[in-house]
């Protein structure tokens, strides 16, 4: 019972850790693309460990955390994704290293084959 | 044993809090400053569930589902209203 204590402890720490790493993703990177990919993914892993450590310390509040942690693990990348997307069609600048833009070659190709086949 | 490490995790999560505001306030366009705010958001679930921890009561998990909840939401409407389709 002990250990498993600790072994929560140590978990929620680690989370913590990787939700640290996310804000210095999100300060360092270049633009907005990369920002999205550094921030959301990290911190939605780090919040994960965190709560699933404090469900071992707790066990009696595992499913109420259990929710929580499915919950987030299915709507933080829907969200980003979304934010992504409408970053992209709003027009804000890549950063100067990107080399492939496949969203705005597909958008520039698509009326073309319709033309094509009309 | 268990409360030193908490507090060491909620130390943490605080230092991340100050970098990322950073990032609200410097950021160029909108969508700098909503990737911040979600960020936010979300680690601050992981703060309200270890303050669930240091003040023993479960209510505040309860919280943290509602608030998980509003963050998706309005990042979804943020982002519609970005894209001009709202």
């Amino acid at each position: 019972m002990e250990f498993l204590k600790i072994a929560g402890a140590i978990l929620s720490l680690i989370g913590s850790l990787f939700i640290l790493f996310a804000a210095i993703g999100l300060l360092r990177m270049p633009d907005i693309f990369t920002r999205i990919q550094a921030g959301t993914k990290a911190s939605t892993l780090g919040s994960m460990l965190t709560l699933l450590g404090v469900g071992l310390v707790h066990p009696d509040w595992l499913m109420k955390l259990i929710l929580l942690i499915v919950f987030i693990m299915i709507s933080n990348p829907v969200s980003s994704h979304v934010l992504g997307r409408a970053a992209h069609f709003c027009g804000i600048p890549l950063s100067d290293k990107t080399d492939i833009d496949a969203l705005k070659k597909d958008r520039q190709e698509v009326p073309n084959n319709k033309e094509q086949e009309s | 044993m268990v409360n030193t490490i908490f507090s060491i995790a909620m130390l943490i999560i605080g230092l991340s809090f100050l970098l990322v505001i950073v990032r609200f306030l410097k950021g160029k366009s909108i969508a700098d400053r909503v990737v911040a705010l979600d960020v936010l958001t979300i680690s601050s679930i992981g703060l309200i569930v270890l303050l669930a921890h240091f003040f023993d009561r479960s209510i505040y998990i309860d919280v943290s589902i509602v608030y998980a909840i509003l963050s998706f939401i309005g990042v979804i409407i943020i982002a519609k209203f970005l894209e001009k389709s709202l």
